[in-house]
C-alpha cells in the first residue's frame, strides 16, 4: 500500500474509531488521534527524504458516466504537496500534543479529538487531490469540520453563531468555485490537474479570466480575503488549539495552496492576476489597520492572520507562486506558535482574553513569553528569523511589479510590527492590571510548552538559506535580490516597534493617545469598518424581504388560488373549493368520478 | 428467482391481510408482523440487488401473471437499474418507518394495515411493467396515505389557521387531480399504442405525431409534477408533511414523492421525445422556482416540519432539473438524488418525530440547546442537515454534482442560468438548515426540556444510524448505484433519441 494512503486515511480512521468505539475512554481517544497524525508526519518525512523519486498511486475511478464525466480519486505527489504535507502534519502534530494539555478536563475531550482528526483528514485531502472535484470534496469537508470545531462549545451562543457564519461564508465562496470548475470543464472536458495544463491554451482569454476569477472565489472564502473575511475573527470562539490549526497551518492556508496548485489556470490570465493581487493587497492593509484597535489577545492575531494571508494572495497575483508558498510555510510556524502562546497566556489568566486585564506576565510565564517574542519578531519580519526572508521576497516582488502594492505592503509591515508590539508590551510588560489573576498565573505544563519550543525553533530557522524555495524549484535559482534592499526594509518593522514601545511600554499604558490622534478613524477601525453590520443589514432586509415575499405569495396566492388554477374553469374551481371546505371524503369520490367521466368521454369520442 | 421480486413487493400487502385477521387487542403481534414483512422484503430486495446483472440495461427478474386477458392486463413486475435503486429506497425507508412507528398507541391495527398497504402500493408502482398496474398501485399508495394523515396526524393548532383535516384533504385532492391529469395522458398512449398496457409493447408500438406528443407530455409532466411537488403545484406538500405522523412523512417525502419523477422518467421520456424537447426549457425554469423560491420560503418557516417540507420541495427541483437535461449524467444524477433525498428526508422526519413525540413542540425558536440532553439525536440531525445541504461524503453530494454537471453540459442559456441558480440553492439550503439546527440544538440549554430522553439502546438508535450509514456508503462509493442506474438511463434516452431520429426521417 502506498504510504500516501496511510497518511491520508489514518486520521479518518482515528475519527471513526473515536466516534464509534472509544468515546468514553478520553485519554485513549486523544492518543489515537495524536498517533494518526504523528504517523502521517513520520511517513511524510520519509517521502521528503526520497527527494524526487515519488510515485503517485494509481487513482480510483470514483464516478464515471460515459466518456464525458470521469471523476478520479487520486493523489498528487510532487514538491508542492510534500511541502504542504510537512506543514500540515508537522504543525498539526504540535497542535495535537498541545491540545492534550489545553483541553484537559473538558467534557467533550474525545469529541474534540475526533473533530481534530476529521479536520486533518480533510486538509490532507485538499493537499493530495489530483482533480478539481476531489479538491472541492475535501474543500467542503474542511468547511464542515471547521464548523464543528469553531462551534465546539455549542452551548455558547457566540460559538454556535460563529460556526454557522464560517460555514455559510465559505459556502458563498464555494458557489463561485463550483461555477468556475464547471466552466473550466466545459472548455476542456477534464477535471484532472495533470491533463488540464495542455488544454488551457485553447481557451479564449476572457473566458479564462472569468474561470480564474470564479475559482479564486473559493480561495477568497477559505483564505478569508476581502470581502468574505468576516468569518475568521469570529472563528476565535473555538478552543485556542483550533484557532492555531485553522488560522495557521491549515484551513486558511488551503486557499493559497489551491491557487498555487491550479496556478496553470491563473497565470495565463492578466485579468485574474490583477484581481487577485489587489484583493490580496487590500486585505493585507485593511486587516492590519483593524488589528491596531482590538483588545482580545486572539482577535489581534486573527486580524494579523488575515493580513498575512493577504500578502500570500498578493504574491500569487504577482505571479510569485514560490514566495507565496514560502511565506505560507513560515507563517504556519510562527502563527501557530503565537496562537498556542496566546492559549498558554489565556490558561495562565484563567480564561481571560482581554489584553487590558493582563500585564507583567513575563515573570510568571517565562517560556511562553520567550517563545511568544520569537513568534512576534518572526511575524514582524526581523532578521534573521524566518518571517524576514519570506516577507521580503513578497515585498521585493511587489517592488518589481507594482509600486502601489509595494507601498501598501510596506505600510502593512509597519502596522504589523506596531500592533504586535502593542500586544506584547501590554500583555507581558507594564504592571499587572488584574492583581488577583496575576497572583494565580502559572506557566503551562510541558505538553503545552514543548510544542511551543518546537515551533519557536522552526520559526527561527525556517527561512535560513532559502531552503524552502530551493526545495520547491530546485533547478531554478531564486530571483536574486540585492541584499541591501532586504536590510533596508528592516527599518519598517523597527519603526513600528519603536512607535508602539513609545506608547505602550510603560506602566500606565492605554489607547488614549492613539484614539486622540486618529479621531474618527479609530472608531471605524475599532468597528472593523462596519462590515458585519453591513452584511447583517443585507441579510436581514434584502434576503429577509425576498424570503418573506416568497412565503406570502405561497401562502396567500398559490395556496388560495392553486386549486382554482388547476381545475381550469371557474365553475369546477368553485365546486372543488366548496368541497374542500366541507372537508369530507365524498370529494375524493367526486374527483375519482370526474376522472372516470373523462375517460368514458374520451373513449366514446374516439 | 423471478418470484423473489414479486414476493418482495407483495409481502407487505399479504401481511396487511393477515393483520386484518389478527385481534386488535394484540397490537404487539401486529407490529411484529409489520416489522417482519418490511424487514424480509428489505432483505429480499438486498438479495435481488446483489444478484442484479450490472451489464444488463433491461428488465430483470421479470414475472408476469395473467390478470384480465380481455383487456390485455397482466400483473407484470420487473426491475431495471432505475427501479432497482428505488425499490431499495422503499425497502430501507419502509423498514425504518415501521421501526419508528412505536410512537403510535391508538388503533394500531388499522395503522399497520394502512402502512403495509402503502408500502406495497409504492414498490408496486416502481416495479410495474404494466400501465394498468402502475396506475393501480399508485392509487393504492395515495388512499392509505390519506387515511394515515387524517387519522394519526397532528398539526399544531393555529398553524396558518389550518387543521390536519384541511391538510389531508388538500393533499389528497392535489394528488388525485394530478393522477387524473396523468391518466388522460396514459390513456391516450394506451389507445395510440395499439391498446396495450404493457410498457415494453407500448414502446415498440406507440406512434404519436409531434403535436399530440406535446400535449400528452404536458399531461404526464404536470400530472406527475403534482406528486413531485413541481412549482406551482407544490403547496400541498409542506402542509401535508406537517400534518402527517412520522412514518407517513417519511414514506411520503422519502418515497411517494419520487413516484412523480419516476413516472416521467419511465413513461414520458422514452415514449414522447418530441414532447420532451418541447417542454424542457419551461421545466428548467420551473425548477429554478422550486429550488430558490421554496428554499427562500423555507427560510421564513418556524415549524421544523414546514422547514423540511419546503426543503423537500426545493430538493425535488434538483431532481426535475436533472430529468430536464435529457442527458445521461443529468438523468442518472436525478435518479441517484431521488434515492439520496429519500433516505435523507426519511432520516430528518424520523429525527423530528423523535423529539416531537416528547416535546409536543417543534417550533424552532421554542427549542434551545437540545444537543446537551439528546446528543445522539443532535449529532444525527447535524449530519442530516449536512447531507441535505449537499456535503461531500453523503450520497446527496454525488447526485447533486451529477445534476450540476448534466445541466451545465446541456449548454443552452436557460440551463446555464438554472445551473447557477441550483448551485446557489445549496447556499440557501445550508442557511435555513444550519439556522434551524443552531437554534434548536445549540445555544444554552432550556431547562423546560429536562424531561427529554435520548436514544440510548441499540434498538432505539438503529433506524437513524442505518439511514445515515446508507447515505455515507453511497456517498463514499456512488458507483455502487450509478453503475446500475447509468445503463438503464442510457437505454431510455437511446429510445428517446432513436424515436426522434425516426420522426425526423418521416
Amino acid at each position: 500500500m502506498n504510504p500516501v494512503w496511510i497518511i491520508l486515511f489514518a486520521p479518518l480512521c482515528a475519527a471513526a474509531i473515536i466516534t464509534l468505539l472509544t468515546r468514553k475512554a478520553q485519554m485513549l481517544s486523544a492518543l489515537i488521534s495524536c498517533a494518526a497524525i504523528i504517523t502521517g508526519f513520520v511517513l511524510t518525512l520519509q517521502l521528503f527524504a526520497q527527494q524526487g523519486n515519488w510515485m503517485s498511486p494509481e487513482p480510483l475511478q470514483w464516478l464515471v458516466v460515459d466518456n464525458i464525466v470521469r471523476i478520479e480519486f487520486g493523489a498528487t505527489i510532487d514538491r508542492l504537496s510534500i511541502l504542504m504535507l510537512l506543514v500540515v502534519t508537522g504543525v498539526g502534530s504540535a497542535i495535537h500534543i498541545y491540545s492534550l494539555g489545553y483541553m484537559k478536563g473538558d467534557p467533550g475531550f474525545s469529541r474534540f479529538f475526533a473533530c481534530l482528526s476529521l479536520f486533518t483528514f480533510s486538509m490532507l485531502g485538499i493537499v493530495l487531490s489530483n482533480n478539481f472535484i476531489q479538491i472541492f470534496i475535501f474543500w467542503e469537508l474542511v468547511g464542515v469540520s471547521s464548523y464543528l470545531l469553531i462551534g465546539f462549545w455549542f452551548e455558547k451562543h457566540s460559538a454556535a453563531e460563529a460556526g454557522k457564519k464560517a460555514f455559510l461564508t465559505n459556502r458563498i465562496g464555494d458557489f463561485g468555485m463550483m461555477l468556475g470548475v464547471l466552466l473550466l470543464w466545459t472548455n476542456t472536458g477534464t477535471f484532472n490537474f495533470a491533463e488540464l495544463p495542455a488544454k488551457i491554451a485553447a481557451i479564449p482569454s476572457c473566458t479564462l479570466g472569468l474561470i480564474g476569477a470564479l475559482i479564486f472565489c473559493g480561495a477568497v472564502g477559505k483564505s478569508a480575503q476581502f470581502p468574505l473575511h468576516v468569518w475568521l475573527p469570529d472563528a476565535m470562539e473555538g478552543p485556542t488549539p483550533v484557532s492555531a490549526l485553522i488560522h495557521a497551518a491549515t484551513m486558511v492556508a488551503a486557499g493559497v495552496y489551491m491557487l498555487c496548485r491550479v496556478s496553470f489556470v491563473i497565470l495565463p490570465s492578466e485579468t485574474a492576476l490583477t484581481l487577485i493581487a489587489w484583493i490580496g493587497g487590500i486585505t493585507a492593509l485593511m486587516a492590519a489597520t483593524i488589528a491596531i484597535a482590538q483588545n482580545d489577545i486572539k482577535r489581534i492575531l486573527a486580524y494579523s492572520t488575515l493580513s498575512q494571508l493577504g500578502y500570500m494572495v498578493m504574491a500569487v497575483g504577482l505571479t510569485g507562486i514560490t514566495p507565496a508558498m514560502f511565506h505560507l510555510t513560515t507563517h504556519a510556524f510562527f502563527k501557530a506558535l503565537l496562537f498556542l502562546g496566546a492559549g498558554s497566556v489565556i490558561m495562565a489568566m484563567h480564561h481571560e482574553q482581554d489584553i487590558w486585564k493582563m500585564g507583567g506576565l513575563w515573570k510568571k510565564t517565562p517560556i511562553t513569553f520567550a517563545t511568544f517574542m520569537i513568534g512576534t519578531l518572526a511575524l514582524a519580519g526581523v532578521w534573521p528569523l524566518s518571517g524576514f526572508y519570506s516577507k521580503d521576497e513578497i515585498l521585493l516582488l511587489a517592488l518589481e511589479h507594482n509600486k502601489a502594492l509595494f507601498i501598501m505592503g510596506a505600510f502593512t509591515a509597519f502596522l504589523t510590527a506596531y500592533y504586535m508590539g502593542r500586544e506584547c508590551f501590554v500583555v507581558f510588560f507594564g504592571k499587572p492590571r488584574d492583581k488577583h489573576a496575576y497572583d494565580h498565573a502559572h506557566e503551562s505544563p510541558w505538553v503545552m510548552t514543548l510544542p511551543l519550543v518546537f515551533l519557536a525553533v522552526l520559526s527561527i530557522i525556517g527561512g535560513w538559506g532559502s531552503y524552502i524555495p530551493h526545495f520547491l524549484k530546485p533547478d531554478e535559482h531564486a530571483a536574486h535580490h540585492d541584499a541591501w534592499k532586504g536590510f533596508a526594509l528592516l527599518l519598517v518593522p523597527a519603526a513600528g516597534f519603536l512607535l508602539s514601545a513609545k506608547i505602550y511600554l510603560k506602566a500606565d499604558a492605554s489607547d488614549a493617545p492613539v484614539k486622540a490622534a486618529l479621531g474618527r478613524a479609530w472608531t471605524w477601525v475599532e468597528n472593523k469598518y462596519y462590515f458585519d453590520e453591513l452584511y447583517a443589514w443585507i441579510i436581514r432586509y434584502v434576503q429577509g424581504t425576498i424570503a418573506m415575499l416568497c412565503e406570502l405569495f405561497d401562502r396567500w396566492v398559490l395556496q388560495r388560488l392553486g386549486i382554482g388554477g388547476l381545475a381550469g374553469t371557474t365553475s369546477v374551481a368553485g365546486k372543488t373549493l366548496r368541497l374542500l371546505q366541507t372537508g369530507n371524503i365524498q370529494s375524493y369520490a367526486f374527483l375519482f368520478g370526474l376522472g372516470v367521466t373523462v375517460i368514458i368521454y374520451y373513449v366514446v369520442v374516439r | 428467482m423471478e418470484h423473489l421480486l414479486t414476493i418482495a413487493i407483495l409481502l407487505p400487502l399479504a401481511s396487511a391481510f393477515l393483520a386484518f385477521l389478527l385481534p386488535a387487542k394484540k397490537p404487539g403481534a401486529i407490529r411484529a408482523l409489520a416489522l417482519f414483512a418490511t424487514g424480509v422484503s428489505l432483505l429480499l430486495t438486498l438479495y435481488i440487488f446483489s444478484q442484479f446483472d450490472r451489464q444488463d440495461a433491461g428488465y430483470q427478474f421479470v414475472k408476469s401473471i395473467e390478470w384480465l386477458p380481455s383487456l390485455k392486463v397482466n400483473l407484470k413486475f420487473g426491475v431495471d437499474g432505475i427501479s432497482m435503486t428505488l425499490l431499495l429506497l422503499v425497502g430501507i425507508v419502509s423498514f425504518c418507518g415501521a421501526l419508528v412507528s412505536h410512537e403510535i398507541h391508538d388503533r394500531q391495527k388499522e395503522y399497520y394495515i394502512l402502512f403495509l398497504a402503502l408500502t406495497t402500493g409504492i414498490s408496486g408502482t416502481f416495479c410495474a411493467m404494466d400501465m394498468f398496474f402502475f396506475y393501480f398501485f399508485y392509487e393504492m399508495a395515495v388512499i392509505p396515505m390519506y387515511l394515515l394523515i387524517g387519522m394519526y396526524g397532528s398539526l399544531p393548532a393555529g398553524k396558518h389557521g389550518r387543521t390536519k383535516e384541511y391538510a389531508t384533504m388538500k393533499l389528497t385532492l392535489y394528488l388525485t387531480a394530478g393522477a387524473v391529469l396523468a391518466l388522460i395522458g396514459l390513456l391516450t398512449m394506451y389507445y395510440a399504442g395499439g391498446k396495450t398496457f404493457d410498457m415494453v409493447e407500448l414502446k415498440n408500438n406507440l406512434r404519436l405525431a409531434g403535436s399530440t406528443q406535446k400535449w400528452v407530455f404536458a399531461c404526464l409532466l404536470f400530472g406527475f409534477g403534482f406528486l413531485a411537488s413541481l412549482f406551482p403545484f407544490h403547496t400541498w406538500s409542506p402542509l401535508g408533511y406537517a400534518a402527517a405522523p412520522t412514518a407517513a412523512s417519511m414514506m411520503h417525502a422519502g418515497v411517494l414523492k419520487k413516484l412523480g419523477a419516476y413516472g416521467i422518467i419511465r413513461l414520458a421520456l422514452p415514449l414522447l421525445p418530441e414532447g420532451a424537447r418541447h417542454w424542457v426549457d419551461l421545466l428548467a425554469i420551473l425548477c429554478i422556482f422550486n429550488i430558490l423560491y421554496a428554499g427562500l420560503a423555507a427560510l421564513t418557516q418556524k415549524d421544523w416540519k414546514f422547514v423540511i417540507g419546503y426543503s423537500s420541495v426545493s430538493h425535488m427541483g434538483y431532481v426535475m432539473l436533472g430529468i430536464a437535461t435529457l442527458n445521461v449524467i443529468g438523468v442518472s444524477g436525478a435518479v441517484l438524488l431521488m434515492f439520496a433525498h429519500g433516505v435523507m428526508a426519511a432520516l430528518t422526519f424520523s429525527l423530528i418525530g423523535f423529539f416531537y413525540h416528547q416535546t409536543h413542540n417543534r417550533n424552532v425558536p421554542d427549542l434551545s440547546g437540545l444537543a446537551r440532553k439528546i446528543p445522539f439525536i443532535g449529532v444525527c440531525m447535524v449530519m442530516a442537515a449536512m447531507a441535505s445541504s449537499g456535503l461531500p461524503g453523503f450520497a446527496n453530494f454525488a447526485s447533486e454534482i451529477m445534476v450540476f454537471i448534466g445541466a451545465w453540459h446541456q449548454g443552452s442559456t436557460v440551463f446555464r442560468i438554472a445551473t447557477i441558480c441550483a448551485v446557489w440553492g445549496i447556499v440557501v439550503t445550508a442557511t435555513y438548515l444550519l439556522w434551524a439546527v443552531r437554534t434548536s440544538f445549540f445555544g444554552p440549554f432550556d431547562e423546560k426540556w429536562n424531561m427529554l430522553k435520548d436514544a440510548t439502546t441499540l434498538k432505539q438508535k438503529f433506524p437513524y444510524a442505518f439511514l445515515l450509514a446508507v447515505l455515507l456508503v453511497v456517498g463514499f462509493w456512488p458507483r455502487s448505484l450509478t453503475d446500475i442506474i447509468k445503463p438503464s438511463v442510457q437505454r431510455i434516452l437511446a429510445t428517446n433519441s432513436h424515436r426522434l431520429a425516426q420522426m425526423e426521417k418521416q
